[in-house]
């Protein structure tokens, strides 16, 4: 057992840190009071290795293991949620997906050029009508000779109007699709710039303001056959599997998130007095303080010990949505307790603290809603549910061959 | 080319606290970084390296914890690391420590220029750079805020000097050894195949035995010349606040400036 950073993950923690703290922390209050996404900063992040952070070298990432990218997740949400959710977007459900599910010549085509952070990559799963509910997704890919042509309606995808690729999940077959047979479920790789697709940006967001959150239309969007990512029928579970890489960047950027609402919660009891002391002297002052303390250390420990598994390629889809269930409530709850201990100041923009509580709520509903992870431990532990093994797995993190170039 | 960069670990804080009785620092409790200075000096050698090629060599005294700031050097882009830890190096002052730093150098063979700091930000003396320069027998270019030529077949430098009143140009011939401010850029972050470098590499320790032709005699509190006699916090200024009243201000501003004047502050 061994509770230590090794001396990479401290030094990589350290850089992501002075990274959010000189290239987000100083324009992120007047980015989210603007609603604006700066796609600025996707070269700084690729120059920096981010965007490529797990993945090997010679599928041009960084070739860091995938604790690095929990440890990346956590100080860039941090600063702001924003610039987090690039990360599970672009790194976690697009090109994690492609480094397990893609074959030899879809990697060099479409992972190479993500893991440099030459392209965006984005996902495709939810719609109108399909949330939680993923079988009852309305798209569909039609086989006609060597294409498949898609139509549909792709919603609350983050980066939709930024993205270069897309991977996107539609049924192939008419005939599960009417009888809810999630195995009738295929994805693709598909192209901004194919005939027929268009994105837009959605408005009006409670919070995570300054990042982009849209949608995606498909009217007869002609996709290669060679652009099926796995084989036709396993979209579900290639979505599905997405999601342990999706979820875990979202629980570890929680804990950063609960981290922050700590630190300044901590510095403003020192200064705040009331009744003559500060107010950090207060017992229900001291109370909050106490859970967002007790919750950030759980909270690590959760998603430290997912990326561990990840590292060594054993199956974490429980314990990955332990870890986002607990993470992204705890973030909701420690927010909350932010805004309280700051009063008047922290329900209004002067101070972070009511950003970061806007920002938490929606980690509680993406990704896997609070329910549906509560179900899924229930199942867990009730027996009702077990995890095959997948005919693709996430590759175990091998710090030899992950430097090969 | 082969540039030296001479770093130090310091405390975490400018707020730095003293042992009231030894009148040395407490180092326990506080946690250790790289100097911020010597980021500046690490930055611009690595550019030198990569407009001319060559190496960049880290180098630094300290307990062996120090070799932390040394693989924050090598995770930014240096080549070589080399710590200088010996019990008999502890208590240097600012003359041995630069007695000790020389004698590495000379260690490791030709250089073209070495890059520190403008000061340490714990003893903040300015001195260690200068006094490594004055023992090498080659010149110091202090406060460099921008090297504005620089040809090592010619062996010549032209640097811009960052001077309270002013910026003053000198021109040296090389090698020499330059302290830059932090005006001088800005410092790359590591990178994360350095830092996967810098947390596999084995970093060679030089000992007191290791700096063969030295003086043994001027190492440590024993060579050093200089003893810190106290070191205390001064009390706190106090002052009285007056507001400074006025319709505009233009006017305000034309009140201050005529009450400094009468004061002789400016």
């Amino acid at each position: 057992m061994e509770f230590q950073l090794s001396d990479e993950h401290r030094l990589l923690e350290k850089t992501v840190r002075e990274f959010a703290a000189r290239e987000i922390a100083p324009y992120i209050k007047e980015q989210d009071r603007t609603h604006s996404f700066d796609p600025g900063i996707f070269p700084k992040m690729a120059e920096q290795g981010l965007l490529g952070i797990c993945i090997p070298e010679r599928y041009g990432g960084a070739g860091m293991d995938y604790i690095s990218l929990g440890l990346a997740c956590e100080e860039l949400e941090y600063v702001d949620t924003s610039v987090r959710v690039i990360m599970s977007v672009h790194v976690g459900l697009y090109s994690c997906t492609l480094l397990q599910w893609a074959t030899e010549e879809q990697k060099q085509k479409y992972l190479v050029p993500a893991a440099q952070g030459d392209v965006i990559g984005a996902f495709g799963l939810t719609e109108p009508n399909a949330g939680s509910d993923v079988v009852n997704l309305q798209s569909t890919a039609r086989r006609e000779g060597d294409h498949y042509i898609l139509n549909g309606e792709k919603t609350w995808i983050s980066l939709a109007d930024v993205a270069d690729h897309f991977l996107v999940f539609a049924w192939t077959d008419t005939e599960k699709k009417r009888r809810r047979d999630h195995t009738g479920i295929s994805a693709f790789i598909v192209e901004r710039g194919w005939p027929g697709l268009t994105t837009e940006t959605i408005h009006g967001k409670l919070g995570v303001r300054a990042g982009n959150t849209g949608s995606i239309s498909m009217t007869d969007v002609p996709v290669p056959a060679e652009n099926l990512l796995g084989q036709e029928g396993e979209g579900f579970k290639i979505a599905m599997s997405a999601l342990d890489q999706g979820r875990y960047t979202v629980a570890a950027g929680a804990t950063g998130l609960i981290r922050a609402c700590l630190d300044a919660s901590v510095r403003y009891a020192n200064e705040r007095q009331t009744f003559g002391v500060p107010i950090g002297r207060h017992q229900l002052i001291q109370q909050m303080i106490a859970f967002m303390a007790q919750r950030y250390e759980i909270a690590r420990l959760l998603y430290l010990r997912a990326g561990w598994l990840k590292n060594q390629g054993i199956r974490n889809t429980r314990e990955t949505s332990l870890a986002k269930w607990y993470a992204c409530d705890a973030a909701f709850d420690s927010a909350s307790d932010a805004v309280q201990i700051h009063g008047a100041y922290g329900y209004c923009d002067e101070y972070d603290v009511e950003r970061f509580f806007r920002n938490a709520k929606g980690a509680v509903i993406y990704e896997g809603s609070r329910e549906i992870h509560q179900l899924l431990q229930a199942e867990y532990a009730l027996g009702y549910r077990q995890d095959k093994p997948l005919r693709c797995e996430l590759p175990a993190y091998d710090p030899e061959t992950w430097t090969e170039s | 080319m082969h540039a030296i960069v001479c770093i130090k670990q310091v405390p975490d804080t400018t707020e730095v606290k003293i042992d009231p009785v030894r009148g040395t620092l407490i180092r326990e409790g506080v946690p250790s970084i790289l100097n911020p200075f010597d980021t500046y000096a690490i930055e611009e050698a690595l550019r030198l390296k990569e407009q001319f090629g060559g190496k960049v060599t880290a180098i630094s005294m300290g307990p062996p914890q120090a070799i932390e700031v040394l693989k924050e050097a090598v995770a930014m882009g240096c080549d070589d690391a080399i710590l200088l830890s010996d019990r008999a190096f502890a208590g240097s002052d600012t003359w041995a420590t630069a007695y000790t730093l020389s004698q590495a150098i000379r260690r490791l063979g030709e250089f073209d220029i070495i890059l520190c700091g403008r000061q340490a930000i714990d003893g903040d003396t300015g001195q260690v750079g200068p006094g490594i320069a004055r023992q090498l027998k080659i010149n110091q270019l202090t406060y460099v805020c921008k090297i504005q030529h620089i040809d090592f077949e010619k062996k010549e430098i032209r640097v811009e000097r960052l001077l309270e009143e002013g910026r003053e140009v000198v021109e040296s011939r090389l090698p020499a050894l330059l302290t830059v401010v932090k005006d001088i850029n800005q410092p790359r972050y590591p990178t994360f195949k350095g830092i996967r470098r810098a947390s596999r590499m084995e970093y060679p320790i030089w000992t007191a035995k290791d700096l063969e032709g030295a003086n043994p005699a001027f190492f440590g509190l024993d060579g050093s010349p200089t003893r810190v006699v106290r070191v205390f916090t001064p009390p706190p200024r106090s002052g009285q606040t007056e507001i400074i009243q006025g319709e505009t201000v233009q006017e305000q501003a034309t009140k201050l400036v005529e009450r400094l004047l009468a004061e002789k502050i400016i």
